[in-house]
């Protein structure tokens, strides 16, 4: 796991997992198809990547399929950050 | 001349009629809703007819024939007895889309207790609020939301059960009680309650522009109404393969995801998991559904993929496709012409009305972006704005309105009479909708007559969000309005001013956005969030939400004589 997989995981795993919540999420853990993040709370999972990574993520890109695992999330990161260098 | 009240008052009767003759209703046999939807239909040779298949999200299948239904709910219904739970008690169900959910349901209705479905992803301020407001004496519930009760059960001095369904009891604190439906022994017969068509059946919590959520009372004759659009508006027949994509938490998900395709003994599919678009085509193919009920936005979700992934799969067994929750644009009936070959139909309803009232039935033309008309035995009317009497002309925006009197309709809103009374005016049933009617007699729907904002076809209400801001610390004051989205129609929308001492930043938005999302819902959390410095107010310091909502929607702000000077 590199240091943006890790980020990312580290954050869904903070903001929508409960505590006590003892569910095992790995970078591959389905999130959208697996129930943990829903297409509501994506917007604010969206948010989170646009700001600390500094890159705007276009709607068309943002879709649940893309955002289904962490390490989904973070090659389209690493896309859109590729691009905009 | 005929006389035209009563040759509509004839009509009415003989469409609930029919329903009756078709239930054998009111012969001797039971009106309990949970032993319609399971011993009847036994009873009528459908006992090895599979009643549910349900898939997991990590593709495990459960199967379930209505003689499954019929005992397993029996079961149930045995346990909570058991566990001292009365008729009349109030039982939530807080869970993910799981067998225990739907079986739980009836055997909650096979108790006389009233089945309290509540969303899973709700947080636990808006949890507490339902269970407070309904004095709910059991949860039936999942260990992954074990914590979020624990954390508000002190809150709740009439909740004595917590009842999981997917916990050894090693896992579980006093108070809580593990159940394994597989290892129940299983209750062939079951002294089913008494239910009259006025018992309590189902208690739904809907929002309102005002106040906290309303909780919407359903009884036991609601099965009349919901038999009946099951039949004809979503054409369920013999050996239909149906799937409707609505949670249970919500009245879809209940009156057209359990009581209408069970009482019509069809096999239903569920899947239990997140939407992803090819996995929504493997499924209707893998099953061969043939009766699809939907939502405007998950097929505007299907339409943003394109019609490239519908055509990897065979999906000739759809037959029918219906869809509710908000306004179904004309693009998409156009659409699902083209990719599935079959339009969309539109259905409307409300969380009150318990059943389709305004409808395209099958075979009907379909005017795209309509709602259709009256289902037979529901009368309707645009009603002028002020008056509330029927508005003659065609095309003229007035509020939906409808006669009283079918057997679906609530019978009132829990601990709320006055609120209950204000949806009523000159002998009609006021919608909270404006729309219009057209010289055909189709109907239109124009707009919200309150500030509730529908988003993904769920009401949320802008005082529950208002309320959850407000205690955020660097929130001074608050506003949610409806925005417009191309996806979910609306979505929430704050105007926040901060606390001395706070500065606007993107952080701070971040952080706000996640604490209404965890204290009340994904759904109700703004989704954009405005920092400003002052709210419009009219003199009286009430906020002018519609002015916001009209800077939002880029709608003239109408009259501002009342709006406070700076």
């Amino acid at each position: 796991m590199d240091d943006l997989q890790k980020t990312i995981l580290d954050y869904v795993k903070r903001e929508y997992l409960e505590e006590g919540d003892d569910r095992e999420l790995g970078v591959k853990t389905p999130l959208i198809t697996g129930g943990i993040v829903d297409s509501f709370s994506m917007v604010s999972l969206k948010r989170f990547l646009e700001k600390k990574y500094g890159i705007k993520i276009p709607d068309a890109d943002a879709t649940p399929e893309a955002f289904d695992s962490v390490a989904r999330i973070a090659l389209l990161v690493e896309k859109i950050a590729a691009v905009r260098a | 001349m005929p006389d035209l009240v009563a040759v509509e008052e004839e009509r009415e009767l003989s469409s609930w009629e029919l329903a009756k003759l078709e239930l054998n209703w009111g012969r001797g046999d039971p009106v309990n809703i949970g032993w319609n939807l399971s011993d009847r239909i036994c009873r009528q040779g459908l006992g090895q007819t599979k009643a549910l298949i349900w898939e997991g999200f990590g593709g495990q299948e459960r199967v379930f024939t209505y003689e499954d239904l019929r005992v397993l709910s029996n079961t149930m219904a045995a346990f909570l007895a058991r566990q001292g739970i009365a008729p009349g008690e109030r039982v939530c169900l807080f869970m993910d889309r799981i067998p225990e959910l739907y079986i739980g349901f009836l055997g909650i209705l096979k108790l006389g207790a009233v089945a309290q479905p509540l969303f899973s992803a709700f947080g636990e301020e808006s949890l507490a609020t339902r269970l407070l407001d309904a004095g709910t004496s059991a949860i039936l519930t999942q260990k992954k939301y074990l914590p979020r009760i624990r954390r508000i059960r002190a809150e709740l001095p009439a909740l004595r059960h917590v009842i999981v369904a997917d916990a050894e009891a090693s896992a579980l604190q006093q108070g809580e009680t593990p159940l394994h439906l597989d290892s129940e022994p299983r209750v062939e017969d079951f002294p089913v309650y008494p239910a009259g068509p006025e018992t309590p059946s189902v208690l739904h919590y809907t929002s309102g522009t005002t106040g906290q959520p309303k909780g919407a009372q359903h009884v036991h004759r609601s099965l009349l109404s919901q038999y009946l659009t099951a039949r004809r508006v979503l054409d369920l027949q013999p050996g239909d393969i149906y799937w409707c994509n609505a949670d249970p938490g919500w009245v879809t998900g209940t009156s057209y995801g359990i009581i209408g395709p069970w009482s019509a003994g069809v096999t239903q599919v569920v899947l239990d998991a997140g939407f992803n678009v090819d996995r929504w085509y493997s499924f209707i193919e893998k099953h061969r559904v043939t009766v699809w009920y939907s939502a405007p936005t998950a097929i505007r979700l299907l339409m943003k993929e394109g019609k490239t992934p519908a055509a990897r799969h065979d999906l000739s067994s759809l037959r029918h496709l219906a869809s509710v929750g908000e306004p179904l644009n004309p693009e998409a009936v156009h659409w699902s012409r083209e990719v599935f070959g079959r339009p969309f139909h539109d259905t409307y309803w409300q969380t009150e009305t318990g059943c389709i009232v305004i409808t395209n039935l099958p075979g009907m033309p379909i005017k795209a972006g309509s709602m259709g008309k009256p289902f037979p035995g529901i009368t309707a009317a645009i009603l002028d704005m002020r008056t509330f009497e029927p508005v003659a002309l065609p095309g003229r925006v007035g509020l939906i309105g409808l006669a009283p009197g079918w057997p679906s309709m609530i019978v009132g809103y829990r601990n709320n009479p006055e609120g209950y009374a204000k949806k009523f005016a000159s002998g009609w049933y006021l919608t909270g909708d404006r729309g219009t009617v057209d010289a055909d007699g189709y109907y239109w729907f124009v707009g919200r007559d309150d500030d509730v904002i529908n988003t993904g076809g769920h009401l949320v209400g802008p005082f529950e969000v208002e309320s959850a801001l407000l205690e955020h610390p660097a929130v001074a004051e608050s506003a949610a309005v409806a925005k417009p989205d191309p996806v979910n129609m609306e979505v929430v929308k704050a105007f926040v001013t901060l606390k001395p001492g706070y500065e606007a930043s993107s952080d701070l938005e971040l952080e706000i956005m996640n604490f209404v999302r965890k204290k009340l819902s994904p759904i109700a959390m703004p989704q954009d969030i405005s920092f400003v410095t002052s709210l419009p107010r009219t003199r009286s310091g009430k906020i002018m939400r519609r002015v916001l909502r009209a800077q939002e929607w880029g709608e003239p702000v109408g009259d501002l004589s009342t709006l406070m000077e700076d």
